[in-house]
């Protein structure tokens, strides 16, 4: 049984089921009705620091590329490679020393010195200092994604079915999950409710604080080819590992198979507010061109947002919790829950059929944040 | 806004934004009317550009004398400075700041340059646009949308073609076909998917309903006058032709709203001027975080929307015609005015116009549910190969799949799994067509930008400059030295 029909609860329905499990998802929205589909489909090894997140991303880039030799066209799966470019010697210094360390991870990487980046991207501005590519970064197109694995995995999939509470036997295991439209008995529940798994770990008693983080995408009119990779300055990396709820713009452009060419994505906490912001959508729209100035004369069809899931060490939560049987948690996973989904789903599997988990689970911990002290304590 | 007269920024030049712009011009405000056309008028009094010569407008308009006396009081208030009209500006965001607003709008027909228009209060009068549903044929060239059609007439005074047939269903198609025999066309045929009997609940045929409604002309007259035949409860089921429209195959519909067996013929024509209704144009409304109800924005008696400081008047709070629309724009005028200069409006001062929009609602909603009632069944007769979607060409088949194998239900995964409204007109001609062949309601868009802007637009903004000297990315704040990290973060740098 997976609460939440966005990209990583499809993945764990494709997962089960193909390890042998009956699987129910249901959501209480359309299919990737969340934050799936308001999100970009950058599957990036990139942007991660060496660590477990990395290694997550590692394995999840396997998966998707064995995905891809079946469901390629149909998901818009494009290995195309990221390009980072360094606009200054200083932190071209930090991007080649963190590329390093990704080497040593088990990332590829080649260095790129600045009069080679314009035979890789030709409309990149000029007077950049250098930047590495990371030919394993690939992009998928995250709805058609959900959909297609949903229905790969043949799972029971009922939409507009919102769970209501979390069903315990005497001895606080889970039997199942009540919904407003009857109970669904199942002796796992795995917790996929994204930015809203919060609230669906408190339907079973446990907390596990994740908080939203907006973000815009800017989508240009559609346009020949001229943008081939993910591009992206280094303070990218800066923004996604910050843990600050201020503004992050730095934007990753691309093309892409459909034309258009998206920016994205700014970075702040402010809750679950959605209305438009015009200062933030400016600050993508100047990063952009900077990078790319013929975007100049382009136009933005439209912007949209979306709520990235974000616990406080910005790592998923992956895993059985200890706290209670038969629960699982698979949320969590910021701005990466496209690229991460695979491997997510894959560790859920293992669990769920209890085998060994191939990667350490530990860093996921659903119960790793302390619980509240609870104020009437003195 | 260095006066001490407040600003509100009038968006729409139609019959409400006219009217808006007049009544609180005439009420102690500095009012700024945008719209993006060249001249005043929006769609209904959609004016000749200048230098065309057109001798006598008026053949082509109705209710000339309102407009004349609309037309005259704002050149007063243009010529004390009361109005300033900004014309050929296209808003593409109106921003909610501390102490008003700013409209931000592109200029001229190259719309590269965008300006921003500073206003303590905003009135929105955008209109409606055409609904149009998909049928077999309906993308060859030939085929355009009435409105499109009437523009055209009213605008540039070019007849589209020489044999015209003018199909669909609503109040529209009356004028359009009218106006095309007017300006010299052959109108082979008006086909109306409605009849006479889905308007038995006002008990008058259903002609006479719509010329009241429109402007009580005598529509039906001047039908007879042009040799217009008239086919109700039937409808265009294909539009034929290679390469361009050369037919239409029209056909009976029967109790169920299906095109009734051995009831299709061909009439040959070279233009197809096809109207389905009008919908709310609730973009910048939508922008702002007004609420809507269905596809119009909410407004009070004062024709206030919940956002404080945004009203709103005519066809973006519900479609109703030009004498509705210049009811509510009255009203919301006077309103905002009061509230902007500091006053608790006083319904009185507009109750006549409050009686007129109380009574003219009530009746558009009946008729809506009239017109709306046919055709029924229309999209049993799309085929799978009809392109819904022409920006994207997504056809009918790709939206029927997207529902029935990849489990869409509603309008946005299925354009997230389509493509479908994706392109330029960002889902503006097909949405009502793909909502009804996915079987789903039509839900607002949220369309975040109201028109293409260009990015160098966006990042060079007029009001923050952006350093030029900035490098290329803007640098992130330093890290305080010693900043919490998240407790137990196993990777906490
Ligand atoms: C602007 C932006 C850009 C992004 N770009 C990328 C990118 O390039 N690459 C990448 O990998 N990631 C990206 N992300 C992040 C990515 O979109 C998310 O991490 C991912 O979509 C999360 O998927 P999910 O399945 O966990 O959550 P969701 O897709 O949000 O799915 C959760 C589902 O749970 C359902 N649900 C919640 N509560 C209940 C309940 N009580 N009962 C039933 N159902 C419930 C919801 O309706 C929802 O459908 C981006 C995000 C944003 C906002």
């Amino acid at each position: 049984m997976v609460v939440g029909a966005g990209m990583v609860g499809a993945a764990c329905a494709l997962y089960a089921a193909r390890a042998g499990l009956d699987v129910i998802l249901v959501d209480r929205g359309p299919l990737a009705g969340g934050t799936t589909g308001a999100g970009e489909g950058n599957l990036l090894v990139s942007d991660k620091e060496p660590g477990p997140e990395l290694r997550l991303a590692l394995k999840s880039a396997t998966l998707w590329g064995e995905l891809a030799q079946e469901l390629g066209t149909a998901v818009e799966y494009e290995p195309k490679g990221g390009l980072v470019v360094a606009s200054t010697p200083a932190s071209l210094t930090a991007l080649t020393d963190l590329a390093a360390a990704q080497r040593t991870a088990g990332v590829t990487t080649v260095r790129v010195p600045a009069d080679q980046l314009h035979e890789l991207e030709p409309h990149l501005a000029d007077g950049l200092a250098g930047g590495v590519l990371y030919p394993q970064d690939a992009q998928v197109m995250p709805t058609l994604a959900a959909a297609h694995l949903v229905r790969a995995s043949g799972a029971r999939l009922e939409t507009g079915r919102t769970v209501t509470r979390v069903l315990r036997d005497t001895a606080g295991a889970v039997r199942g999950v009540r919904t407003d439209r009857g109970d669904i008995l199942a002796p796992a529940v795995v917790n996929a409710a994204g930015t809203w798994g919060a609230e669906v770990a408190a339907l079973a008693g446990v907390r596990l604080p994740v908080l939203p983080r907006r973000g815009f995408v800017l989508v240009t009119e559609p346009l020949p080819r001229r943008v081939r990779h993910k591009v992206y300055t280094a303070d990218y990396v800066d923004d996604v590992a910050s843990d600050s709820a201020a503004l992050k713009t730095s934007p990753v452009v691309e093309g892409t198979a459909a034309g258009p060419v998206l920016i994205g994505a700014s970075r702040e906490r402010v809750g679950f507010d959605r209305s438009f912001s015009l200062p933030v959508v400016r600050a993508l729209a100047a990063g952009a061109t900077r990078l790319f100035p013929f975007l100049e004369h382009v136009r933005a069809m439209r912007a949209y947002l979306g709520f990235r899931p974000c616990l406080p060490d910005r790592l998923p939560a992956v895993g059985p919790d200890p706290r209670v049987p038969g629960l699982f948690h698979a949320c969590g996973h910021e701005g990466a829950g496209i690229g991460l989904a695979t491997g997510t789903g894959h560790l859920i599997a293992q669990t769920l059929t209890g085998r060994d988990p191939e990667l350490d689970l530990t860093p996921f911990r659903p119960d790793r944040f302390p619980e509240e002290a609870a104020p009437w304590i003195p | 806004m260095t006066e001490h007269r407040p600003v509100l920024a009038v968006i729409g030049a139609g019959p409400a934004g006219l009217a808006a712009a007049v009544a609180a011009a005439a009420d102690g405000v500095r009012v700024v009317l945008i719209d993006s056309a060249a001249e005043a008028g929006g769609q209904f009094y959609r004016q000749p550009a200048r230098g065309l010569g057109a001798r006598r407008p008026q053949a082509l308009h109705h209710q000339w004398r309102t407009w004349r006396r609309l037309r005259a009081t704002l050149d007063t208030h243009l010529a004390a400075d009361r109005v300033t009209h900004l014309s050929e500006h296209h808003v593409w965001c109106v921003e909610r700041e501390s102490g008003g607003f700013t409209v931000h709008a592109l200029i001229g027909s190259e719309q590269e340059e965008s300006v921003a228009i500073r206003a303590h209060g905003v009135l929105l009068a955008t209109g409606g646009y055409e609904k149009v549903l998909p049928f077999p044929g309906w993308t060859l060239p030939g085929v355009v949308t009435a409105g499109g059609a009437q523009a055209l007439l009213k605008g540039g005074l070019v007849l589209p073609g020489r044999t015209a047939v003018v199909a669909g269903t609503g109040p529209l198609l009356l004028p359009v076909a009218t106006g095309l025999a007017a300006a010299g066309a052959r109108v082979a045929a008006l086909v109306e998917s409605a009849g006479p009997r889905d308007f038995v609940r006002h008990a008058r045929s259903w002609v006479a309903a719509s010329a009241k409604l429109v402007e009580g002309a005598g529509y039906a007259a001047r039908l007879t006058l042009y040799r217009v035949p008239l086919m109700s409860r039937q409808v265009v089921v294909e539009a034929l032709g290679t390469g361009r429209l050369e037919s239409v195959t029209v056909a009976a519909l029967d109790s169920a709203g299906r095109p009734a067996p051995g009831t299709a013929r061909r009439i040959a024509c070279d233009t197809l001027a096809v109207g389905h209704g009008l919908l709310p144009h609730t973009d910048l409304a939508e922008g702002l975080g007004c609420r809507l109800d269905g596809t119009a924005v909410c407004v009070d008696d004062e024709q206030r929307t919940d956002v404080p400081g945004v009203w709103a008047a005519g066809e973006t709070t519900g479609i109703g015609g030009s004498t509705l629309s210049l009811a509510e724009g009255h009203i919301a005028g006077r309103a905002a005015a009061a509230r902007l200069t500091g006053a608790v409006p006083d319904p009185r001062a507009w109750a006549p116009a409050a009686r007129a929009r109380t009574r003219l609602r009530s009746f558009f909603t009946a008729l809506d549910a009239a017109y709306a009632a046919r055709p029924a069944r229309w999209t049993e007769q799309v085929t799978d190969e009809t392109v819904v979607c022409r920006c994207e060409e997504v056809t009918a088949g790709a939206v029927r799949e997207a529902v029935g194998t990849l489990g869409a239900g509603d309008l946005r995964t299925v354009k997230l799994l389509t493509r479908a409204g994706m392109g330029w007109c960002q889902g503006r001609v097909c949405e009502p067509g793909v909502a009804g062949l996915a079987g789903c309601a039509l839900a607002p868009a949220r369309r975040l930008l109201a028109r293409p802007v260009p990015l160098g637009v966006l990042a060079a903004d007029p009001t923050e400059p952006v350093d030029p000297t900035a490098p290329p990315t803007p640098p992130t704040p330093p890290t305080p030295p010693n900043a919490p990290n998240a407790p137990n973060a196993p990777n906490a740098q």
